[in-house]
């Protein structure tokens, strides 16, 4: 749906010039929610910005629908995409109503359809119509704007979603009911979305790609469960940060960790699905108490045994990465970017 | 005092003159400068030339200006109004730029991110916004325009100044006294009737003044 191909951004201003994006190259297909994350200034809003067109790549090519976006009438790709701007960008002039319904306006679609569709996402982004409609943006908590921003990218029902850091500013509890919802709006109607967020738990909840950047190139762009098993380098370590095990457990199912039964396995015991992950099956076992056998026999979609997990395996699994590890001095930089604090070791 | 007592009709009759002759002055300016002003913010090398050349004439002594527009537009109202309008074009050139400047980038964005044209954004957002900037120079000009109007008197086209020079020729302090005090008041009256015009205009804030 979205293809970035060697994309680079050169920024000149006053003689200086920035590499802001550097030779970027990433596919989300539709109906997929891609999440680039990275420090401060690594090149994501540019990275984003440059799909709408905001800003014209120096190099490289950009894809949306097939289509090369210089090729395309640049008003109407942007009405195709819903966009929520990292700073909030609501029209101070418009009410909160009429600043959901722009892109429906400029569409022409009649008042009072606009109006309807306004109020639907108010109550959907948790802001009761009946009570935020009619106020001005500046009325507004930082974080109920914020919640506007992404009703307002929504209003359209465009097909393809840029969200820049849309829920950097709302509460924590807000946040995760804000994600929650997001996640449930992408389980019914699959949206193909681009996402930016600093927020690393952020990322895994929402992300069925993440895309990690530094200094305008992609570092790693997987899976959340890849970046967890297979960093490329320290840096992604660094980054994914100390929850890093308890991350890995619940990306890690029982039919990875499944060996074919030896001669010896009992034939008894606990059947578990494979799909079933690693803190779910320990869940599992706590619920149940005392079971027999020695082990855990991991089933197959037509509940077929396709292996078995003994305990001291999986007693072993849960040590290896949930034990802090034998940490010599810090890998590479924070995720921040600030030196590490360089006690001796 | 006493001329206002005893010729109101009169002073009526000036002021009304005066009003008209700022009036169609500003029509003009405005005419002509917002949509200058909007060029400048689209096409930026402008800025320069325009807003040298209208400062230049800003400096220019309005009865100097005057008589150097007779030999082309004669004695009378037509060169009256096109010599305030110049002088008026300077701040509502400036501050439709520095209106439209001002605007938050994330707000400009925003309406370039949802897919408004050029036009659109234009008419949506940018003047709507820049809209009480663009009023305090029209509001600075008004009332320049009010001052240098009492001079145009000596070209023939009546308003306040008429008392003024009138006053002057006769020896009659009261009569200038009448004329410079009817000049302020409709310059003073001018000033707060635009800002309040301009308060009503502004939407951002209608609500959380208790308006509606
Ligand atoms: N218009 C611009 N002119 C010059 N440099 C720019 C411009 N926009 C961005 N940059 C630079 O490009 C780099 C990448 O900026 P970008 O906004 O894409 O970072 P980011 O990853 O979104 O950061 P953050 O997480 O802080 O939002 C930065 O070094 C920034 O200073
Ligand atoms: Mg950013």
């Amino acid at each position: 749906m979205i293809t970035l191909e060697h994309v680079s951004k050169v920024f000149t201003s006053g003689g200086q010039t920035v590499r802001a994006v550097d030779d970027v190259s990433l596919e989300v297909g539709a109906g997929e929610l891609v999440v680039l994350i990275g420090p401060s200034g690594s090149g994501k809003t540019t990275t984003m910005r440059m799909i709408n067109r905001l800003e014209t790549p120096t190099g490289g090519r950009i894809i949306v629908d097939g289509r090369d976006v210089l090729t395309l009438d640049v008003v109407e790709l942007r009405r195709r995409l819903g966009y929520v701007i990292q700073q909030g960008g609501l029209f101070p002039h418009f009410t909160v109503a009429d600043n959901v319904a722009v892109v429906p306006r400029l569409l022409g679609w009649p008042r009072r359809k606009r109006r309807e569709r306004a109020e639907e996402l108010l109550a959907l982004v948790g802001l009761p119509p009946e009570r935020f409609a009619d106020r001005f943006p500046r009325q507004l908590s930082g974080g109920q704007q914020q919640r506007v921003g992404v009703a307002r990218a929504l209003a359209a029902d465009p097909p393809i979603i840029l969200m820049d850091e849309p829920f950097g500013a709302v509460d924590p509890i807000t946040r995760k009911q804000l994600q929650r919802e997001l996640r449930r709006i992408q389980a019914t109607v699959r949206k193909t979305i681009v996402f930016v967020t600093h927020d690393i738990a952020e990322a895994f909840l929402l992300g069925d790609r993440i895309v990690l950047m530094s200094e305008g190139r992609v570092v790693q762009d997987g899976t959340p469960a890849d970046l967890l098993r297979h960093p490329a380098d320290p840096f992604v370590t660094a980054f994914i940060g100390e929850d890093r095990g308890m991350r890995a457990l619940h990306y890690t199912s029982l039919a990875e960790l499944a060996a074919p039964a030896g001669e010896d396995a009992p034939s008894d015991g606990l059947a578990l699905p494979g799909t079933m992950t690693v803190l779910e099956a320990t869940r599992e076992l706590g619920l149940r108490g005392a079971t027999a056998g020695d082990g855990i026999w991991v089933t197959g979609d037509a509940g077929e045994r396709i292996g078995h997990l003994p305990f001291h395996r999986l007693a072993a699994v849960l040590g290896e990465t949930l034990a802090p590890e034998q940490s010599g001095p810090d890998p590479s930089a924070s995720p921040e970017g600030e030196p590490s604090d360089g006690l001796p070791a | 005092m006493d001329y206002l007592r005893e010729h109101p009709d009169r002073v009526w009759e000036l002021t009304r003159q005066h009003v008209e002759l700022v009036a169609v002055t500003m029509f003009f300016a405005i005419l002509i400068g917002v949509p200058l002003g909007i060029v400048i913010t689209r096409l930026r090398w402008l800025e320069g030339p325009v807003i040298g050349t209208t400062g230049a004439l800003y400096t220019v002594p309005s009865l100097a200006l005057f008589a150097m527009m007779i030999p082309y537009t004669g004695l009378g109202r037509r060169t009256v109004v096109i010599a305030l309008t110049l002088y008026s074009l300077l701040a509502i050139i400036r501050n439709t730029v520095a209106g439209i400047d001002g605007l938050p980038a994330a707000t400009l964005d925003a309406a370039r991110g949802m897919g408004m044209t050029g036009t659109q954004r234009l008419v949506m957002v940018e003047l709507p916004l820049a809209l009480p900037v663009i009023m305090a120079g029209v509001r600075l000009s008004v009332v320049a325009a009010i001052g240098i109007a009492t001079i145009a008197a000596l070209m023939g086209v009546g308003g306040l100044g008429r008392l003024i020079f009138d006053g002057i020729s006769r020896l009659d302090s009261d009569r200038i006294i009448a004329g410079a005090l009817a000049a302020s008041v409709l310059a003073l009256g001018a000033d707060w009737s635009l800002a309040l015009l301009g308060d009503l205009l502004r939407k951002d804030t209608r609500a959380s003044r208790g308006w509606r």
